[in-house]
């Protein structure tokens, strides 16, 4: 998908000015995170996880030249096939071309963001190939013609009447008189649209939370049971996943798997957890009879050994989306591209460049509140603030900005010049908000005060009044 | 109460500016617990130049302050925010600078928030101060994050004369200041200052307390334009019983 991150700030006023996002993120702005409370408060080994987590995620990725060559010995000799794609391009081809030679005609996916970073569905769609998402959430949103805008909750933007117009829509086959406004019916007519279909499907694509080096198998979690129909139930399954989704053990996994689902959903594990390792073997009684896995790098490994290789550790839990005000604020659809919230912010500069996704490192008031969620402590302010100093320092902000700022630092490094002018200022702005004790509205400062009074300052400025204070007899120090 | 100490305060830019009253209710609270208090000549910071990316500016601006608070006992700010940025993220801006950055590290080892200070260092336990209220206490991010100043102000506000202090729900999310924020991204600072509002409001609260004046401007006047009369103040001036002498944040003098 064409990124539009660069107009972050027009998509964020959209967002805040349509009624329904604005209903269903503040559904969401609670649930997630007392969810989550309440489910590491019966781990008590919650923070010591986070920490070994941490540990198993920064091992591998110093030695992810070793795991990764480690896990396609491992693919193969399950009988697998590992497929390598330096980017997207790669990644979009190495799959038509699996489709191609299993000469199908429909294609199931489950639940991948990979799939939504390298656009395949488009290029599937563009090559005669049908994808049908069969996660509920992403088949909404694919029958709206729309991105996701969660990591893990992809149509948290929408009401279930919404849900109710889309299936209405596209589900001309039923009766158009049937009554959609129980979820529970929602869910029971995807089922049973969906149903043929995974009968119907040639190949399914899964991504993976997991792969693991010392077995070459691959991990999904799901709480619908469609990624297991997904993958096993056509003659080819195809795994698209990220290079840093490597860890070395099945034992690793495990540790990472009880912080995945508390962090996601506040769920102790998810309702499934599968591990697929290689194709269909001779007298198991179903699996695919192919098994390929397609490794997408697509900018990843740019950041391995720099300021932002701890964002490779990141599970996709979607914590930080969770808990940061600005998402609930904005949505996803906002941030322009397929990873909305803090994790985006720090990981769509490095994938499409900081020219075209400059806003969202900036978008952040720094809270801190999704580094402290994150489960593999991920410091993502820091990081942001990388991206800041790299725009800076690349000329990249907006000219009246950088010289405000400077001109700011210049007299901030002037201390006498300083306080002459914070003396006439909180003089000046003293005298002229007594009356009222704040302005509605001022110059200069309009974005401030467009929605919110600004406190008038007292009048005088602390430096002064105590420069006073100690020149006052029997004031002796 | 612990041994005399030399103090040296961090007023902070907004406190200068804005509310003068914030930094003498500090001066006053360090008295008590037993400090001689110093006010080095200062400016700011420098957060402001380290959050935009301006690490050069940042940098000399932190070197300056490294400088000016050289020698002191310790060095407290009445903001999270303010001590955060020289106990966490002056070490963390001079990591490729070693002479720096043993200055720096040093400078934090002694630097903390004004509560925290009382409580953790000072033992202070209670404070002599009325104010007849129902409060809420909202805990302002860096203070909160990176610092962990939690339960010292409610245990200080908890022996206030006359104060009820209820629990906000939300109160650990940002208001939507942040700083440079507030002016990059207008609409989204006020979306989030406008849920911190409601929610302030349905606690049915009459007060506001929290440690960092900029988050204070932000709800205050979020609060004010709704028409609220919820009072707004900064906890120093509560804990050290000066809420007679000035009126609260964003009202008119009496």
């Amino acid at each position: 998908m064409q990124p539009t991150s660069h107009s972050f700030p027009a998509n964020a006023r959209a967002g805040l000015a349509d009624p329904i996002l604005q209903q269903a993120l503040g559904l969401a702005r609670t649930g997630f995170p007392q969810r989550r409370l309440e489910a590491i408060a019966r781990l008590p080994e919650f923070e010591e996880l986070r920490e070994e987590g941490r540990a198993i995620k920064d091992h591998v990725l110093a030695y992810l030249d070793f795991y990764l060559e480690l896990y396609e010995r491992n693919v193969a000799a399950s009988g697998g096939h590992v497929h390598w794609a330096r980017n997207a391009e790669e990644a979009r081809a190495a799959i038509l071309d699996i489709c191609r030679a299993a000469n199908a005609k429909i294609v199931t996916k489950g639940k991948s963001m990979v799939a939504e970073e390298i656009a395949l569905n488009e290029h599937l769609e563009a090559n005669g190939i049908t994808p049908v998402e069969t996660d509920l959430g992403e088949y909404i949103i694919q029958l709206r013609h729309e991105p996701p805008s969660h990591i893990i909750a992809p149509a948290i933007h929408l009401m279930k009447e919404q849900v109710a117009d889309a299936f209405r829509g596209a589900h001309t086959e039923l009766d158009p008189a049937r009554p959609l406004t129980d979820p529970r019916a929602l869910c029971d007519e995807a089922r049973t649209v969906l149903r043929p279909r995974f009968l119907a499907a040639d190949v399914g694509i899964t991504g993976a939370n997991f792969i693991i080096a010392e077995t070459g198998s691959s991990i999904i979690v799901t709480n619908e049971g469609n990624g297991d129909l997904t993958q096993i139930l056509p003659r080819v399954h195809i795994v698209v996943t990220g290079i840093e989704k490597i860890v070395p053990t099945l034992e690793d996994a495990a540790t990472l798997l009880r912080l995945l689902a508390r962090s996601a959903t506040g769920q102790e594990f998810s309702s499934y957890t599968t591990i697929s390792t290689g194709p269909r073997r001779a007298g198991d009684l179903d699996g695919p009879e192919e098994y390929h896995v397609v490794l997408v790098d697509n900018g990843r490994s740019a950041m391995l050994g720099g300021e932002f290789q701890d964002m490779l550790r990141c599970l996709r839990c979607a914590a930080c989306l969770n808990h940061c005000p600005v998402y609930a604020a904005v949505g996803g659809h906002a941030y322009g591209w397929v990873y909305p919230g803090p994790m985006g912010a720090v990981l769509t500069p490095a994938l499409v460049g900081v020219g075209e996704a400059g806003h969202l490192p900036n978008a952040s008031t720094f809270c801190g509140r999704c580094e402290s969620v994150c489960p593999v402590k991920i410091p993502l302010p820091k990081m942001m603030r990388h991206w800041r100093e790299r725009e800076f320092s690349w000329r990249l902000n907006p000219p009246v900005y950088r010289s405000g700022l400077k001109l700011w630092a210049w007299v901030a490094q002037r201390p006498a010049l300083y306080h002459a002018l914070a003396g006439v200022a909180s003089r000046l702005l003293g005298w002229a908000g007594l009356h009222r004790g704040r302005f509605r509205s001022l110059p200069l400062a309009q974005g401030w005060t467009a929605a919110r009074d600004l406190p008038a300052p007292q009048g005088r400025s602390f430096q002064s009044l105590w420069a006073e204070h100690q020149r006052r007899p029997g004031r002796a120090r | 109460m612990s041994e005399p100490a030399r103090v040296a305060l961090l007023v902070t830019c907004l406190v200068d500016l804005f509310r003068p009253s914030v930094g003498f209710a500090a001066v006053k609270l360090l008295e008590q617990a037993g400090c001689t208090v110093e006010v080095p000549a200062q400016t700011c910071c420098g957060q402001p130049a380290y959050n935009s990316g301006d690490k050069a500016d940042a940098k000399a601006i932190a070197r300056q302050v490294i400088a000016a608070f050289a020698g002191y006992d310790y060095v407290v700010a009445p903001s999270g925010s303010c001590a955060g940025m020289v106990k966490v993220h002056y070490p963390e801006m001079f990591a490729d600078e070693p002479a720096t950055l043993a200055q720096a590290q040093e400078l934090a080892s002694r630097t903390y928030e004004l509560v925290a200070f009382l409580v953790d260092v000072r033992g202070m336990d209670q404070v002599t101060a009325r104010w007849p209220r129902r409060a809420i206490y909202h805990d302002a991010c860096s203070g909160l994050r990176e610092l962990g100043v939690k339960q010292q102000p409610r245990a200080l506000l908890a022996s206030v004369d006359g104060l009820q202090l209820t629990e906000l729900p939300g109160a650990e999310v940002c208001c939507g200041f942040g700083g440079t924020f507030c002016i990059k991204y207008p609409e989204i600072s006020d979306k989030m200052v406008t849920d911190k509002a409601a929610d302030i409001a349905a606690t049915g609260a009459d007060a506001v307390l929290a440690g960092d004046l900029g988050c204070l401007l932000n709800i205050a006047g979020k609060l004010s334009r709704r028409g609220s009369n919820v009072e707004v103040r900064h906890v120093a001036e509560v804990l050290a019983d000066m809420t007679a002498d000035v009126p609260p944040i964003g009202a008119p003098a009496r």
